[in-house]
């Protein structure tokens, strides 16, 4: 028997059409708790619409001392974006 | 509750501009369109990597090689987050991959056209970049959310790849006389083809109707195409091109451009996989899978050993 109840993320979806965002973590003995808890704990004040709760243990992070390694590369490439291509005036909302 | 009331009530939520999400009862032929469109829009990303892939290594500078490079992998990029959304109406990806493979599965027309020059990049950009813009922005508000949101990516995304095209062209057209010649010639072999983009005219369109009562189109095909007529004619103007329509004129009337006929006949061959590269598409797309075999196999093996060697250790 496991001594202590396992770890949940708990993730809202505010309402439909917009993604479940990361809203906090609860102990739980098994999913349907996690739900449910998660239910009285997170969304009393109408919070949103749907809820997934996922054991911690199966969420794989990167690790923070990679962040530049893993990041910077993306700071350097300017044409990526609109603003990198020069156009005339009269196509400027292209 | 009986189908028909739960028929009422998802069409009552989509009345009201309230997104469907993935676990929420939908019809049987909702769930259908939606798989059969977001693949085939999931197939062209991907498919639309190959004729621009062709330039990569002849582009002319650092500038349009970094450029181009970054469009194709945006596109792998959109091709995964169609996919993806895909999955969430319980398809899988492998079955979605067997029917593109197989030539069961559609994607766009306008990839079976070759890029037969520099200026066919620029010309892709412009054209089939902004027809594709025309078409998504207005799936940015699609009824099924995992789509929507996928298009409000893509659509941020996407909006440095038709001013890329654009200033290909510009430069073109202000360069030498063969240079200028170059852009017009692509102009003249994609505009029919970005035109075909927008789909049967609607007289024609078996899907439309239902499409729009379920809020996954918001504009009708001609509707698409006459928004991007009217925008494009501008800006082919400023590059000095002529546009290959000897009937195109704007009618003060309607406060829309008018436009000569679309060759519905080449329109329905290149469908039917008769267009000047389907069969070199489509081959390429095999190959690519085939290739890839052996790294999929390693890649799970190796996780395969890793989790072995945990167990050991543990």
């Amino acid at each position: 028997m496991q001594s202590e109840w396992p770890l949940w993320e708990v993730f809202i979806r505010p309402k439909n059409g917009l993604h479940h965002i990361h809203a906090g973590s609860l102990h739980a003995a098994d999913a349907a708790m996690a739900i449910q808890n998660a239910r009285d704990v997170y969304t009393r004040r109408n919070e949103g619409v749907s809820l997934w709760v996922v054991e911690s243990v199966h969420l794989h992070a990167s690790d923070p001392d990679d962040a530049d390694m893993l990041f910077e590369p993306a700071k350097d490439k300017i044409y990526r974006h609109p603003t990198f291509y020069d156009l005339p005036d009269e196509v400027k909302h292209m | 509750m009986t189908t028909e009331s739960l028929t009422r009530r998802f069409q009552d939520k989509i009345d009201q501009e309230l997104k469907i999400e993935p676990k929420d009862w939908m019809p049987d032929a909702y769930r259908k369109t939606l798989i059969r469109q977001i693949s085939q829009h999931a197939h062209s990303e991907v498919v639309g990597m190959l004729p621009e892939g062709n330039w990569i290594t002849r582009a002319p500078s650092l500038r349009r090689k970094v450029a181009l490079l970054a469009k194709v992998q945006d596109e792998a990029g959109h091709g995964l987050y169609l996919y993806s959304a895909c999955e969430t109406l319980g398809i899988r990806r492998e079955t979605l991959i067997e029917e593109l493979l197989s030539g069961k599965a559609k994607y766009s027309s306008i990839f079976n056209y070759p890029t037969l020059t520099w200026a066919d990049i620029g010309a892709i950009g412009w054209l089939v970049d902004g027809a594709a813009i025309m078409n998504q922005v207005p799936l940015c508000r699609c009824s099924y959310g995992p789509y929507a949101r996928a298009m409000v990516r893509v659509c941020k995304e996407e909006s440095f790849h038709q001013r890329q095209g654009f200033e290909i062209l510009l430069t073109l057209c202000q360069g030498a006389a063969d240079q200028k010649a170059m852009a017009q010639d692509a102009l003249d072999r994609w505009w029919w083809p970005s035109l075909m983009m927008f789909g049967p005219s609607d007289k024609d369109s078996i899907h439309t109707a239902q499409s729009m009562r379920w809020k996954i189109k918001r504009f009708t095909n001609d509707e698409l195409r006459q928004k991007f007529i009217d925008m494009t004619v501008p800006q082919a103007e400023v590059l000095g091109l002529t546009i290959p329509d000897p009937e195109l004129q704007w009618d003060e009337a309607s406060g829309h451009y008018h436009s000569g006929p679309i060759d519905w006949e080449e329109f329905g061959q290149v469908l039917r996989g008769n267009g000047p590269c389907n069969a070199e598409r489509l081959e390429a797309r095999q190959r690519a899978h085939q290739e890839g075999t052996w790294v999929r196999e390693a890649a799970q093996a190796y996780a395969a050993k890793q989790i072995e060697e945990s167990k050991k250790v543990g």
